[in-house]
């Protein structure tokens, strides 16, 4: 099924996705999508949606279940608080990614912006990856408490541009965040430590990335090539001591 | 009973919007090309604001400061045209064209007048013994205005450019002042969400003063420490808003000070110490001067600017960019937005689309020679 988006407004080309969700179709195509908010919102079937054009801020948000393709660049807060599914964006996107997100999977293929997978989080086998193929900018993991951020810093517009920015891990205290090809240890914040791999994370970064590669048709041994870092909270209360001493 | 929502999910979450493009060639653009940018940002604004500044727009009176004024009564126009008669030579004046449109209930009576200062005795005491410059005159002129004559306000005030805003949305301004009969060769649109100050068309975006005008998103907590230090230069605050204090600011540093405009982004949005320690000695020792003599200068709060002269257009986030702000390229022109789609609205291809780094200025100039 198609929608074409062009100059409608945002809530009636989700009350025409709703429509399509609710009459059971599995996969649906929008054309001369630009900026229209919200899209693919709380949508909790497993329905493919394939995004044309630059999609508008809270992309994906609450979703639960939905695979989402965006063949464009992307805006701000995707997947917000996102519980299940799949957001893949064959650009860049913007700052706030992932925010509280607590599963499925959210792949980049180029930069990111600030605050990318802030206060991301896990339960059991609810376990969140979002994959940004490009660079990041400041506040990368902040507050995070769960799941799976990696950074590879290869497929980018902006070759001057540093791999990540500043206060790297702010308050993270939770998850993992691997990047590719080791960390600028000066931009970190004071709540996290870099670690080597064992063989057990390097299984799990590959398999990862295994889905990663094949969303965007990029060869996994390229990716592998270079050595992963692994981002840790040292504490997982880092700011317990900061009003009055607590017990541990 | 019946079951009530927790939420009114009707409720439309909205921040403010802004765009702005330049053609560093000069090429004059339409003024239907920035409505459609911000017009697609509709829903980031709630309809108690907007405006456009637009540059290029007076080729036949260039040389003439080309003052818009904003009138709430007949007694603050003639109060006003007395004392613009007493002090300018008047090349030309006349009503800004409006048109009536539903969505604008009672707007103010809109003029403009194309001035020169005259040489009053005034004016020689100014320029012979006080070392003032025509601009320095200008400014003054401007506050009096804006400060002793009740119901009558500057919307703009500088050379061959002029601002248009209101109380309503951008689109519908745009349509009241007739925007699309304009060309220039940059243009700044503004969609409003006032959040802490009353929505009113003299609080509308752009603020300007002589060729300078702000669009902004965000909140400017430091406006009180910003408002005293400027009024210490003779610059008062008589829109209600906290963003006036930017249009202030950057005629102090850059037209007064003669700092660069990078260096002038640098007091607004100076890095923190703890960056400032990593940087080579020339530069800490640059940054450091100028966090201790701009101290009051700078801008605490979230916020993403897009400020502009004749001379080109400079896109600012605050330092931790706590607000959106997206840029592109595309052959000559420079695009700067809340939104990569506002861009993509008026420019579907562009040849490279960024976000800069908070605190880091995108800076756009006009080519030399164009103007």
């Amino acid at each position: 099924m198609k929608i074409d988006a062009n100059g409608v407004y945002y809530r009636d080309l989700n009350t025409k996705i709703r429509e399509a969700v609710a009459g059971g179709a599995d996969k649906l195509e929008l054309v001369n999508v630009n900026g229209q908010y919200f899209i693919g919102d709380g949508i909790n079937k497993p329905i493919t949606i394939t995004v044309n054009g630059v999609p508008g801020n809270d992309l994906g948000a609450f979703m639960n279940g939905a695979t989402i393709v965006v063949k464009d660049n992307a805006q701000d807060n995707i997947g917000n608080t996102m519980n299940a599914g799949r957001v893949v964006v064959h650009g860049h996107a913007g700052d706030v990614l992932g925010y509280g997100m607590r599963g499925g999977r959210i792949h980049i293929l180029k930069d990111v912006g600030y605050r990318v997978g802030i206060h991301m989080k896990s339960y059991n086998e609810n376990r969140p990856v979002l994959i940004a193929g490009g660079k990041a900018g400041d506040f990368f993991g902040e507050y995070m408490a769960g799941g799976v951020l990696i950074l590879l810093g290869m497929f980018t517009d902006s070759p001057d541009k540093a791999k990540h920015g500043f206060r790297f891990g702010t308050g993270m205290h939770g998850g993992v965040i691997y990047v590719r090809g080791g960390v600028d240890e000066g931009k970190l914040s004071p709540e996290v430590g870099v670690f080597d791999l064992t063989a057990e994370d390097k299984k799990e970064l590959e398999s990862y990335l295994k889905e990663y590669c094949a969303d965007f048709k990029l060869d996994l041994k390229e990716v592998m090539k270079e050595k992963f870092v692994k981002v840790l909270p040292k504490s997982k209360r880092p700011y317990g001591n900061m009003y009055c001493p607590m017990p541990r | 009973m019946k079951h009530k929502p927790t939420h009114n999910f009707q409720k439309d979450i909205s921040n403010c919007g802004l765009t702005g493009f330049i053609s560093k060639s000069g090429k004059l653009v339409e003024g239907d090309v920035i409505i459609k940018s911000i017009a697609l940002m509709h829903d980031r604004g709630n309809g108690l604001g907007g405006g456009f500044a637009a540059y290029g727009i007076y080729p036949g009176y260039k040389d003439f400061y080309a003052f818009h004024l904003m009138y709430e009564s007949g007694l603050a126009l003639q109060l006003t045209e007395e004392y613009l008669e007493q002090h300018f030579f008047v090349e030309h004046q006349e009503e800004i064209p409006t048109r009536r449109v539903a969505a604008i209930a009672n707007p103010p009576a809109f003029k403009r007048y194309f001035v020169k200062p005259l040489e009053t005795a005034d004016y020689k005491e100014a320029v012979e013994f006080q070392k003032m410059t025509v601009e320095d005159i200008i400014v003054g002129h401007v506050m009096r205005i804006n400060n002793e004559i009740e119901g009558a306000f500057v919307v703009s005030s500088g050379k061959n450019m002029g601002a248009f805003k209101g109380v309503g949305y951008p689109e519908e301004i745009a349509d009241f002042f007739r925007l699309e009969e304009y060309k220039g060769y940059i243009w700044t649109a503004h969609n409003r969400f006032p959040t802490n100050t009353p929505g009113w068309w003299g609080g509308a975006h752009p603020f300007t003063l002589l060729d300078w005008s702000i669009v902004h998103n965000g909140e400017i907590s430091s406006y009180g420490i910003n408002k005293r230090y400027l009024e210490m230069y003779g610059y008062l605050c008589t829109m209600l808003t906290d963003t006036e204090v930017v249009a202030y600011m950057l005629d102090l540093l850059i037209r007064k000070h003669g700092l660069s405009p990078e260096l002038a982004s640098m007091a607004l949005a100076a890095p923190f110490w703890d960056m400032i320690d990593r940087l080579p000695e020339e530069d800490r020792q640059l940054m450091t001067a100028i966090r201790q003599v701009y101290g009051s200068g700078l801008l605490n709060g979230p916020f993403a600017i897009l400020f502009a002269s004749n001379d080109g257009l400079i896109g600012l986030n605050d330092r931790v960019k706590l607000r959106p702000l997206v840029c592109a390229t595309k052959d000559d022109f420079v695009y700067m937005a809340s939104e990569e789609a506002a861009i993509r609205e008026i420019c579907p291809a562009p040849d490279y689309v960024w976000s800069p780094r908070g605190g880091e200025p995108v800076v756009a100039k006009l080519n030399p020679g164009v103007i």
